[in-house]
């Protein structure tokens, strides 16, 4: 046990001795979250609009300024024709464009009124979700002018539950926990590894009488405890700064998050008992693990709308599952009752991660 | 096995596949003597050295270091023998003192041994102004008889040193052979591999591997005088060349 301490204490000093390791842990954590949470966000906010009202009556005025009380969307400026607005969109002035007829308020009252949204589908989803969030909100000017709802139609009350804000955030943070857990457990693992086998140094402790298997232990445990820490660091920024709820059980929370970091470095072991260098090792590392798991994870883009072949494959990716247990628990506030299947696909992912590292180990060995 | 002798070997055979490495090899060490383990690349010295420090398994034969089966008791013989490999065997980002630490504490040292013997090393090898610095920082020269200090830091019976003065310049060689010499006075045994003839001859009993097997195994004055050459360069070159 004495052995493993001073093997333990060495690994820290590596890598606190290594500015660039340090980086990945701390730096690439902290910006991730922050470029999730500000940068990169499909939500729909000060969205620019230019108005052609036609009408100029109380009625098409209500309706601006009902559209324009929203955090959606702000005023670009006014147009008098339809060569304004395409200005307007090739200039970049406006994202959207609302078109209201003459006699506006006549024909509201006749329930016969009609107003045109223009969008730039040069960027098909935005303009997507901006025709939405617009029809919607007109749609409830509607109902609330009219105080009825029309015979003819059916009205959808939408809810969303578990996010009722949208707010994207709350789908990024998981997501970014899962990928630096990846980076931080795989990659730096298999890395350090591999490392000790360039430099020689990995046979000196191989002749020395450590066990390998202590040796791996004891080059792992520091990666543990620091991708522990990054998971709480990205958690307690998604808390402060992004307001992310926690429906569920944190105690639930830590337990699977040690079970994904374990993974993450049974597939970093394995990776490194695969190769002799750490250029190699990264590159696996990196391409055939991080983009997979960026892409592929439902992340980023929605597993259900893949094509099979790729739903498939997604499901090789331990972070698929982590990302719908992290979910699960911070927003559905569930359990292991529904959770277990995915905790368990997990589990699996470690036996057979570790089997097969020590296998090749001793392979290696013999 | 004889008092004296601290590794055995009798028919020592490793195979990879249909290929043989080391081909039923036998030959003793004794105590505090300097062993040139000699050979071409290839010839299976490195497999050879590697079975011994535990580091392979070998396919038949019996061999005993340090007093210790190599079949059976893999463990006692690690923590009884020191190695220095090829490559650099420090971590240059730890300091000469956290080198000594790191290793003193694999093998088991505690820490008031550790501090002791560390403080009589640095004065041996005159670094006390070093002793805190990265071993990166280190000349090429001190590094590499650090390293060898580190290899016999918990007193190991026998230290194997894989091509160990690679790389060096002369006078660090010289120094180098000068502290092979005390380790063996100390009783420590070194078992040594080298590509330089010069220094086949620094050693008490040299072997030379060709394909596998040992074709010869004396001193070098013997050996020179069998094969009636000026030098081990030339005897080493006969042997290489006429295998059998």
């Amino acid at each position: 046990m004495k052995e493993l301490a001073v093997f333990i204490k060495k690994e820290f000093r590596h890598i606190f001795r290594d500015g660039r390791t340090l980086l990945i842990l701390f730096g690439l954590p902290v910006a991730q979250v922050f470029l999730f949470g500000y940068a990169i966000t499909n939500e729909v906010k000060d969205a620019t609009i230019t108005v052609w009202d036609q009408s100029h009556d109380v009625m098409s005025r209500k309706l601006v300024t009902k559209i324009l009380a929203t955090d959606y969307f702000k005023l670009a400026g006014v147009a008098e024709n339809y060569a304004d607005i395409s200005n307007g969109f090739r200039s970049g002035r406006h994202m959207l464009a609302l078109v209201i007829p003459p006699d506006f308020a006549r024909k509201f009252q006749q329930h016969e009124a009609q107003v045109q949204l223009l969008l730039d589908a040069s960027d098909p989803n935005m303009a997507n979700l901006l025709a939405n969030y617009a029809s919607g909100i007109i749609a409830n000017f509607t109902r609330q002018e009219l105080r009825y709802a029309p015979s003819n139609q059916i009205v959808t009350e939408v809810r969303m539950t578990y996010n009722p804000e949208l707010k994207g955030v709350f789908l990024f943070v998981p997501g970014v926990i899962t990928v630096i857990l990846m980076i931080v457990s795989t990659l730096l693992t298999s890395i350090a590894l591999t490392r000790e086998k360039e430099l020689g140094t990995m046979e000196i402790l191989l002749v020395s009488p450590l066990r390998p298997g202590i040796i791996v232990i004891g080059k792992v445990l520091p990666y543990l405890l620091l991708s522990f820490l990054n998971a709480i660091l990205i958690l307690g920024l998604g808390f402060t700064v992004f307001q992310m709820p926690m429906a569920g059980s944190m105690p639930l929370l830590v337990l699977e998050l040690i079970l994904f970091i374990i993974a993450a470095l049974s597939i970093g072991i394995f990776i490194s008992t695969k190769t002799a260098s750490q250029q190699v090792a990264m590159m696996i590392s990196l391409f055939a693990l991080m983009l997979p798991t960026i892409l592929l994870s439902g992340f980023i883009f929605p597993i259900d709308s893949m094509p099979w072949p790729l739903q498939w494959l997604s499901n090789i990716m331990p972070a698929k599952f982590f990302i719908i247990i992290v979910k699960g628990i911070m927003l559905q506030g569930v359990g292991l009752e529904v959770l277990w299947r995915e905790t368990l696909v997990i589990l699996a992912f470690i036996l057979v991660f570790t089997v097969a590292s020590i296998k090749n180990f001793t392979i290696r060995l013999a | 096995m004889d008092e004296q002798s601290v590794i055995e070997a009798r028919d020592f055979t490793k195979k990879f596949g249909s290929f043989t490495a080391v081909d039923s090899i036998s030959f003793t060490v004794a105590k505090g003597e300097i062993f040139g383990f000699l050979g071409a690349n290839g010839a299976g010295k490195t497999t050879a050295m590697k079975m011994l420090t535990g580091l392979l398994t070998p396919t038949s034969g019996q061999a005993r270091v340090a007093g210790f089966d190599v079949w059976h008791e893999a463990d006692k013989i690690k923590r009884n023998i020191g190695y220095m490999s090829q490559k650099f065997s420090l971590y240059n980002d730890l300091t000469v003192v956290e080198n000594m630490t790191l290793f003193g504490g694999i093998y088991g040292m505690s820490m008031p041994e550790i501090k002791d013997k560390a403080a009589q090393v640095i004065d041996k090898l005159a670094i006390k102004s070093f002793k805190d610095r990265l071993v990166a920082s280190l000349p090429l020269g001190f590094k590499q008889k650090l390293a060898f200090s580190v290899a016999i830091f918990h007193r190991p019976q026998i230290v194997f040193l894989d091509e160990p003065t690679g790389g060096v310049d002369p006078v660090t060689r010289r120094q180098f052979w000068e502290m092979i010499y005390a380790a063996a006075e100390n009783g420590i045994t070194p078992f040594v591999t080298t590509h330089y003839m010069d220094e086949a001859e620094y050693c008490h009993r040299v072997s030379v591997m060709v394909e596998g097997k040992i074709m010869a195994l004396d001193t070098p004055a013997a050996l020179k005088a069998r094969y009636d050459c000026k030098n081990m360069g030339e005897v080493f070159l006969k042997l290489a060349r006429n295998p059998g």
